[in-house]
């Protein structure tokens, strides 16, 4: 867009994270944040009624309604049948959100829309998140769709309505966080996995004030929505965004969605998504490798994302840990789990394990936990809720007769939305329950108040689900539990 | 946006790192449609029992939290969702600023839009001010936008930081969408260049 952009040889070698922002910079005064740009703007219930509500206040409107597209996800209730809204409130909000997208002339994908679902999972499968863009939405998750090669970060409310009223937002440029994946990974471990690894390593602020660029053959090896499942963890890890440069798995993934672009378009976005991919020789602001080799199923056991450790190993000990705050920390995180540190979390009986979420919602996660429920039965003291991530996986997974696995295994096969990932729609842990559930978040009272969450993949969530506790898909066969 | 030049308080101190949104405002009270009545609701499953009493160990119960106007946290402080109802939730109990010696980024957005400070200390003087809450819980300290310093009773006065842009945003209550409109031609002109119109 500007002369010297074409000055190719002077220009230092740029991070994939730097062309995407640089190509979306609209100004940048003296001593002031950047004026970004952002191409798609994701909007849902929770999130976006003050900001529509500020925007009218303003006697203002939505300057580009065909670049906002909102669905209702995180207080619709899942129940089959698809009954009326947990509560009068909820309503009132999914209400509120279908009457906004209708007077703004916004597209929606509201309760009665068969490509309803998680925003995080319908972007990207209706071909609305492509490589290089800028994507913005009132959810931490948002760092989702950074697995296409887009800059895509979560916003507050506020940010909300400047977006909708400008199409701009004012940002800090943040720190580039490169975390190379080297290495094949065993068998067993998921893309869950890996981002759990990652956030062991680095804690739940390591990545703060950074955008992570995955990079390394490790990223290559995985498919779209592994990539998606890591991307979506970033923010665990305290960076706003995670990205990884688009490839050729990217572009098929893409190819033929309703809003990829077709034709001659198809060339020419093909021709400058080519051109995203970080210069050889770009400077990171930090870097961290981390080899797939070596890795194992992961699992929390903790009251952050970060505390985690390889399925098979013991509870941390606080009287192990040198620094007294973080003792404390730890101290009271495994009161709060009532877990005793020093052994292991493997045999641990659960009351419900939750599949579904933005992290692990999608329709290779269901095929995974799929492929451990076939042929077996889930215990008779677990709940088991499998939540597709949007409507479309629903139908794609009832095609493929997943429905009939998980409830023949003694699942339940429930409607699309974030459930009990975020536990305000009706779907919700008693207090004291022990959950293993795929979704992102293991905070105090994050599934239900007083619930206790074990983060893993959809391959332990599968076999806890068999045995009534805490399990390594690797070794249920050796358990003896095929039915 | 209030203006936000001086503020002098109490502080309430809430020693937890890596405290979430999730605890800042659980996610059932989410449901609202407007701003109004979350500061009633601020780290509810910490601050009331299953019976839905206050609990009396809980700091925000404790009578030096009543007009306080200073949170004095944990490191990495507003981790987690993106949910402004946070800073709306803090804000609504009646704290102007947050201390601590980091915090989320989403949260740090979100608090400074509706004039919350968070203010960062460095290592040392953020185990001082922690200190000095511990010894005298009635301790005042003044926070001054205008020349990024905390004081201490007795004269002692730490730096913070604040970028230029955030700073001008607090001292003058500027509205951050005002400031965005002022660019209007810039943003149709890029729309244009970069076939976006």
């Amino acid at each position: 867009m500007t002369a010297d952009r074409n000055t190719a040889g002077a220009a230092p070698p740029r991070t994939l994270f730097a062309k995407v922002w640089d190509a979306h910079v609209v100004a940048q005064e003296a001593g002031a944040p950047a004026l970004l740009y952002i191409d798609l703007h994701l909007v849902h219930e929770v999130t976006s009624p003050q900001a529509f509500a500020g925007l009218r206040a303003r006697g203002m409107s939505v300057r580009r309604p065909e670049r906002t597209v909102a669905t209702v996800d995180h207080s619709i209730p899942t129940v089959p049948d698809g009954a009326a809204a947990a509560d009068a409130m909820a309503a009132a909000q999914i209400a509120r959100m279908e009457e906004n997208a209708q007077r703004e002339g916004i597209r929606l994908y509201g309760t009665q829309s068969p490509g309803r679902g998680i925003v995080h999972v319908i972007g990207p499968e209706l071909g609305l998140t492509q490589p290089g863009m800028t994507v913005v939405c009132g959810d931490s998750h948002t760092s989702t769709h950074g697995a296409f090669g887009a800059l895509a970060f979560g916003i507050g409310t506020s940010e909300v309505e400047h977006v909708l009223a400008t199409q701009c937002l004012l940002q800090r440029r943040p720190g580039v966080f490169e975390v190379r994946l080297t290495g094949r990974r065993p068998a067993g471990v998921t893309a869950k996995d890996i981002v759990l690894a990652l956030l062991a390593r680095i804690g739940v602020g390591g990545g703060t004030s950074h955008v992570f660029e995955y990079a390394g053959e490790g990223v290559r090896s995985l498919g779209m929505e592994e990539r998606m499942t890591i991307c979506n963890m970033s923010i665990e890890g305290g960076a706003r965004a995670g990205m990884m440069a688009p490839d050729d798995t990217t572009f098929e993934y893409i190819a033929g969605r309703e809003f990829a672009p077709k034709g001659k378009a198809w060339e020419n976005a093909l021709g400058r998504w080519r051109t995203l991919p970080g210069d050889e020789g770009a400077k990171f602001d930090r870097s961290l490798t981390i080899d797939l080799g070596e890795l194992t199923p992961m699992i929390t056991f903790g009251t952050n994302p970060g505390m985690g450790l390889p399925i098979g190993d013991p509870v941390p000990s606080p009287d192990d840990l040198p620094d007294a705050t973080q003792a404390s920390a730890l101290r009271k995180a495994l009161a709060y789990m009532a877990l005793e540190p020093g052994r292991p979390l493997l045999g641990r009986p659960v009351d419900v394990v939750f599949i579904g979420s933005c992290t692990n919602g999608r329709i290779s996660d269901l095929r995974q936990a799929a492929s451990v429920l076939r042929g077996r039965t889930v215990a008779p003291s677990v709940r088991v809720l499998v939540v597709p991530g949007s409507l479309a996986v629903r139908r794609q997974a009832e095609a493929e007769g997943l429905d009939r696995v998980f409830l023949a295994a003694g699942a339940e096969w429930r409607n699309a939305g974030c459930s009990m990932c975020i536990a305000m729609n009706g779907d919700q842990l008693s207090p004291g329950q022990y959950a293993v559930s795929t979704s992102n978040r293991n905070f105090e009272g994050r599934q239900g108040k007083g619930g206790r969450t074990f983060l893993a993949s959809p391959l332990t969530a599968a076999a806890s689900a068999v045995t009534g506790r805490i399990t390594d898909a690797r070794r249920l066969d050796a358990e003896g539990v095929r039915s | 946006m209030k203006e936000f030049t001086r503020c002098s308080s109490r502080m309430v101190p809430l020693l937890v790192d890596n405290v979430d949104t999730d605890q800042i405002i659980p996610a059932r009270f989410l449901k609202v449609t407007d701003k109004l009545g979350l500061g009633e609701h601020l780290f509810a499953d910490w601050r009331y029992g299953a019976d839905g009493r206050p609990k009396a160990d809980f700091i925000l119960n404790d009578a030096r939290a009543q007009g306080a106007e200073i949170l004095l946290a944990g490191d990495n402080f507003g981790c987690g969702s993106s949910r402004e109802h946070a800073p709306w939730a803090l804000a609504g109990f009646g704290f102007r600023a947050v201390i601590s010696t980091s915090f989320a980024d989403i949260f740090a957005n979100n608090a400074l839009k509706n004039g919350l400070l968070p203010l960062r200390l460095g290592g040392e003087d953020y185990r001082r001010v922690v200190a000095l809450a511990a010894a005298d819980p009635a301790a005042r300290v003044t926070i001054d936008v205008s020349s990024q310093t905390l004081e201490l009773p007795g004269g002692v006065r730490c730096a913070f930081p604040l970028d230029a842009f955030a700073k001008t945003c607090l001292l003058e209550g500027v509205d951050e969408l005002g400031y965005i409109l002022r660019f209007r031609d810039r943003i149709e002109a890029f729309e244009q260049a970069a076939g976006r119109s």
